[in-house]
């Protein structure tokens, strides 16, 4: 890695003002130590902020929780509020990585995780999102795990983590802290698509600092499961996963909120097949109708083309798991 | 004595120094005034080098040198026999496979040559690559180890061509590559002409005579270091391009030089398994006999080297079967040069016939096991000698006893648990032992302990602890008496710890030379005299052993769950039955099979080299993307041995374990996933996008 210099704040305020120019933030330093090395990010200056005191997870006054950018994911996916409030989110959490990461790994830092395309991380292969306008060597390319939804002519990376597919079933909000004050931000604006200017992968602006995840109070009666496949049991990143939130009274689903992950650019909500569900049985005829929905505009590349069906099937399952019995 | 020293279970003596980390491997040592080497390796697979400019890299800090074509010793590359292979060692500007070396950083720290070498850029003229099997330039190699690449016995097109029942499929395995936990590491040290290698070698004299003749040196002038070695399973058996480039580095420096390749770098010039397209016949009578076997291999080598997976080994040497025919056909890619990898031929080999075999048994309507038992061969099929033992029948009797195969419904996708469909399926383990002239230097103090001495490696095969043990039961000492030296040119000549072979070969020369000291002893009425007695013998395979085929046995039954949704395959156990001769440790055997059952479970689910059809670049060198099995991965593996002398086989009167684990492993779990689903995956490894078509 290049040489880069230290700093460490203790506080958002202090963070904030350490920050400019190409200066990254670090905390677990999971994605970013490891991209330093393989030459992806260069930055010159590094601030830790790992000891700000923003670890804490807390029930807030409308009984929703607030989940400190710091909290790591282990810590959060064994909170008691988590596991009991959110099953969904603490799944997905220890669906993800090694234990070993996910005692370093953050809830702010694994909201800006990077893609694992592996063109993306080897700098001898063309990608706009490491170096805009050199081209996609994933296009046509080796793209088995990359994405099927969301991708544009310059770029077709999945976004890689499990966290932001349970956050955004779960319709959490965003806290950012930046030079023009703070601001809160819907999870499902907070991911941009690709487009033309794949660099950019979220709304953060420069300077900005990502604070806190706060998630809605559990909607009473709610169910959830986050279900990932993968080409091995474990530390491995989901070929298609489904988070679901659901709320099925009599068979019938009265209210679902589905994300998925491994096959978009972002964590993937569909608004139109959670309405498809709506206040319709809770039968595989209707999970299948929702699938089809979500998959109806998937784009498959050279090599992925088996994701369509295998996230139908995820999606499928996953609804299943949540809705049987109740 | 009152337990049995020989085959006891005795802990490894280095087993608390190495989960300590008291114990050094090559990459560990460091050398007084010792500067740092890394590799900048191609990123194109086709190609020349149009320039390097190293301007900047050479002016980063702490940088002694960088070493390009242009300032690179003079040096011989070529290889020193058949079996050898040809090095790049920055003689020229071709760039024939990704990853290849092409500069070397040298500084005083490993930082600061990990920073130069990205500094050094290298501009190419690119042309396009070949990396696919079927687009390679075609050809026979001259031999496939001293043997004719193309080879039949009886007349196997007339009793295929008869047969009632005919089956032909292709069969096809990735690339895989080694990756033991120890990346290659060498320390190169120049002391005037004589030179001093540290390196995390199978073989420690090859390294030797190699840089040798690279150098144009006395191979009496080298000496080479093997410590400890952190696994190699066949990559650490050649001297690879960046042994010379150390020590090539370490003259252009005046220092000694440690280079430690990287992970991605494993992926470069360190060899890998190459990929196979097998095409397999079998004819049989309907009671399952087998008349015919046909054989047909093509497999990867590289542009300007030859390797040759012998896939054939496993078809040709198991089956009582009159008529059988083989061909080995390689294809040039730019790749790198192909090497052994554990098990080399049989555990491909195995994965095509051992397929093969079980859709005859379901297009038969015979149980796969019986299917076994009726082509049983009594003697080697192809030479016709008998085995040197071969207790076979009692490694399936034993294995399926301890799986209930008898308790399986034979129907595919008849049996289910919960929503995962359940199937089981076996296949049998086979792999030639090999024995090579060894020398050994045992000495007896007045105190009566022991000192055995041989120049072999440790690589976690249990080395340091099965040979006293051996040494201690001839001489009827406790095994604690005896200390095995180890690891480097001064100790007597050993062959290479590859190919199942080291059991055979040090453990047979330690049997001769503790039988001899014993003589010595009884001579002196059982007390060595105060200069005590030494015995140095090489101990050389007689010609008598020729007269038996020596190979080692086994059966592999695995149970695995499909879910029929998701295509997601959960191996959920595995027994395996092994007939290794005369087994020197039961617990370091029992490692070994272990070992080799989880990487037939990783070669038949996981591993897969996967390149870029344009740029010819390995898309996946790294052990994320690079999958092998997780704990969560692996179940309950049951081994037993089924243990008992080979008195034809060598004086140690064992047989290699090495590498019969994964022999056949890979195709159990293959066809415990056809007897779930009825979906047979002929093209390893066995993902779940191939069960969901």
């Amino acid at each position: 890695m290049n040489a880069f210099a230290f700093t460490r704040a203790d506080s958002v305020a202090g963070a904030l003002r350490a920050a400019g120019g190409d200066a990254k933030f670090v905390a677990g330093g999971t994605t970013l130590v490891d991209l330093m090395k393989l030459g992806v990010e260069n930055p010159t200056t590094v601030i830790d902020i790992s000891r700000m005191p923003l670890a804490g997870v807390s029930r807030m006054p409308d009984n929703g929780l607030q989940i400190g950018a710091l909290a790591r994911n282990a810590d959060v996916a064994h909170h008691p509020d988590v596991v009991n409030g959110y099953p969904v989110l603490s799944q997905a959490l220890l669906a993800g990585a090694s234990a070993q990461l996910r005692n370093m790994a953050t809830t702010g830092g694994n909201l800006l995780q990077r893609t694992r395309c592996v063109a993306f991380r080897d700098t001898a292969m063309a990608c706009n999102k490491r170096s805009p306008g050199s081209g996609c060597a994933a296009i046509g390319g080796f793209n088995r795990n990359l994405a099927i939804l969301g991708t544009s002519d310059r770029c077709i990376a999945s976004h890689p983590s499990d966290q932001n597919v349970a956050l955004t079933a779960l319709e959490a909000t965003v806290q950012i802290s930046g030079p023009k004050g703070e601001r809160s931000v819907p999870i499902g604006d907070f991911y941009l698509l690709p487009g033309d200017t794949p660099e950019r992968e979220t709304v953060l602006e420069p300077g900005e600092l990502v604070t806190s995840v706060t998630v809605p109070p559990p909607a009473p009666g709610a169910k959830s499961a986050y279900l990932k496949l993968r080409d091995r049991a474990s530390y491995e990143f989901a070929l298609a996963s489904a988070a679901v939130v659901a709320i099925v009274r009599g068979g019938t689903i009265e209210r679902v909120r589905i994300a998925m992950g491994g096959i978009g650019t972002k964590p993937w909500r569909n608004l139109e097949a959670e309405a498809a569900l709506h206040g319709k049985p809770a039968t595989a005829e209707q999970f299948a109708k929702a699938a089809q929905i979500v998959l109806s505009d998937a784009k498959p590349q050279s090599q992925n083309g088996f994701k369509v069906e295998l996230a139908k099937r995820c999606l499928i399952a996953a609804l299943t798991t949540v809705t049987q019995g109740a | 004595m009152s337990q049995p020293v020989l085959g006891a279970p005795l802990d490894r003596v280095e087993g608390p120094g190495k989960v300590t980390g008291r114990i050094a491997y090559t990459a560990d040592n460091d050398i007084p005034g010792m500067v740092h080497a890394v590799v900048v390796e191609s990123t194109i697979a086709n190609g020349r080098i149009a320039a390097i400019d190293e301007s900047a890299a050479r002016s980063a800090p702490g940088v002694i040198a960088i070493m390009t074509p242009r300032n690179a010793p003079r040096v011989d590359a070529r290889k020193v026999d058949a079996n050898d292979s040809l090095l790049f060692l920055l003689q020229g500007d071709a760039v024939e496979f990704d990853r290849q070396p092409v500069a070397v950083a040298i500084a005083e720290t490993f930082e600061q040559a990990t920073y130069a070498a990205r500094l050094v850029r290298v501009r190419y003229d690119v042309r396009p690559p070949t990396t696919a099997l079927a687009s390679g330039e075609r050809f026979l190699p001259d031999q496939i180890f001293g043997k004719p690449a193309q080879h039949k016995r009886g007349m196997p097109e007339d009793a295929f061509a008869r047969a009632a029942v005919t089956l032909k499929q292709t069969y096809r395995t990735p690339t895989e590559h080694h990756n033991p936990m120890e990346t290659h590491a060498t320390i190169a040290q120049w002391t005037g002409d004589r030179l001093t290698i540290y390196d995390a070698t199978q073989w420690v004299f090859g390294v030797q005579h190699r840089l040798a003749a690279t150098f144009g040196i006395d191979p009496k002038a080298i000496r080479v270091v093997a410590p400890f070695v952190g696994g190699a399973f066949g990559c650490k058996g050649q001297t690879w391009s960046h042994v010379p480039l150390a020590a090539m580095a370490a003259r252009l420096a005046g220092r000694p030089v440690k280079l430690v390749v990287t992970r991605p770098q494993m992926f470069g010039w360190v060899g890998h398994r190459p990929q196979t397209e097998q095409v397999v016949g079998l004819g049989a009578a309907r009671d399952g006999t087998l008349a015919a076997v046909t054989h047909d291999v093509l497999s990867e080598t590289s542009m300007s080297d030859e390797f040759v997976e012998p896939s054939v080994v496993f078809s040709r040497d198991l089956y009582a079967v009159p008529n059988y025919a083989m061909s080995d056909t390689l294809s040039r890619l730019n790749i790198s040069k192909p090497t052994y990898q554990r098990g080399p031929g049989e555990s491909t080999g195995s994965f095509a016939m051992e397929s093969a075999m079980d859709e005859l048994s379901y297009a038969l309507g015979i149980d796969p096991l019986e299917l076994r038992l009726r082509n049983y061969s009594a003697n080697d099929p192809d030479s016709g000698k008998p085995y040197s033992s071969k207790r076979l029948r009692e490694c399936y009797a034993a294995a399926a006893a301890q799986f209930g195969w008898s308790a399986r419904n034979p129907k595919v996708r008849s049996t289910s648990r919960g929503r995962m469909l359940v199937g089981s399926g076996m296949a049998t383990a086979s792999r030639a032992t090999h024995r090579s002239p060894c020398t050994v230097r045992m000495r007896m103090n007045a105190d009566g302990n022991v000192l055995v001495q041989c120049g072999t490696i440790e690589q976690g095969t249990g080395t340091p602890t099965v040979y006293p043990q051996l040494a201690a039961e001839i001489l009827e000492i406790p095994p604690e008496r005896v200390r095995f030296e180890f690891g480097n040119t001064d100790l007597p000549a050993a062959p290479i710890a590859a190919g199942s072979q080291t059991s055979g070969s040090v453990g047979s020369a330690v049997v001769v030379a503790a039988r001899r000291m014993r003589e010595l002893l009884v001579s002196h009425d059982g007390k060595p005299p105060a200069d005590g007695f030494e015995v140095e013998l090489e101990d050389s395979p007689p010609p008598e052993e020729a007269e038996h085929a020596t190979q080692a046995f086994g059966a592999h039954f695995a149970e695995v769950e499909v879910d029929p949704d998701l295509g997601t395959v959960r191996v959920t156990r595995f027994v395996g039955a092994f007939d290794g001769g005369r087994i020197l440790n039961a617990k370091t055997a029992r490692s070994q099979m272990l070992g080799g059952i989880v990487w037939g479970i990783s070669m038949a689910l996981f591993e897969d080299t996967r390149y870029d059809a344009r740029s010819g670049r390995i898309m996946n060198a790294n052990l994320s993307e690079y999958l092998v099995p997780t704990n969560a991965d692996i179940p309950d593996v049951e081994v037993i041995l089924i243990a008992g002398d080979d008195p034809f086989a060598n004086p140690a009167g064992a047989k290699g374990i090495g590498e019969v684990g994964i022999c056949g492993s890979a195709a159990a779990v293959a066809n415990a996933v056809y007897h779930a689903t009825g979906i047979r995956i002929r093209d390893l490894p066995i993902t779940p996008d191939k069960l969901i078509r």
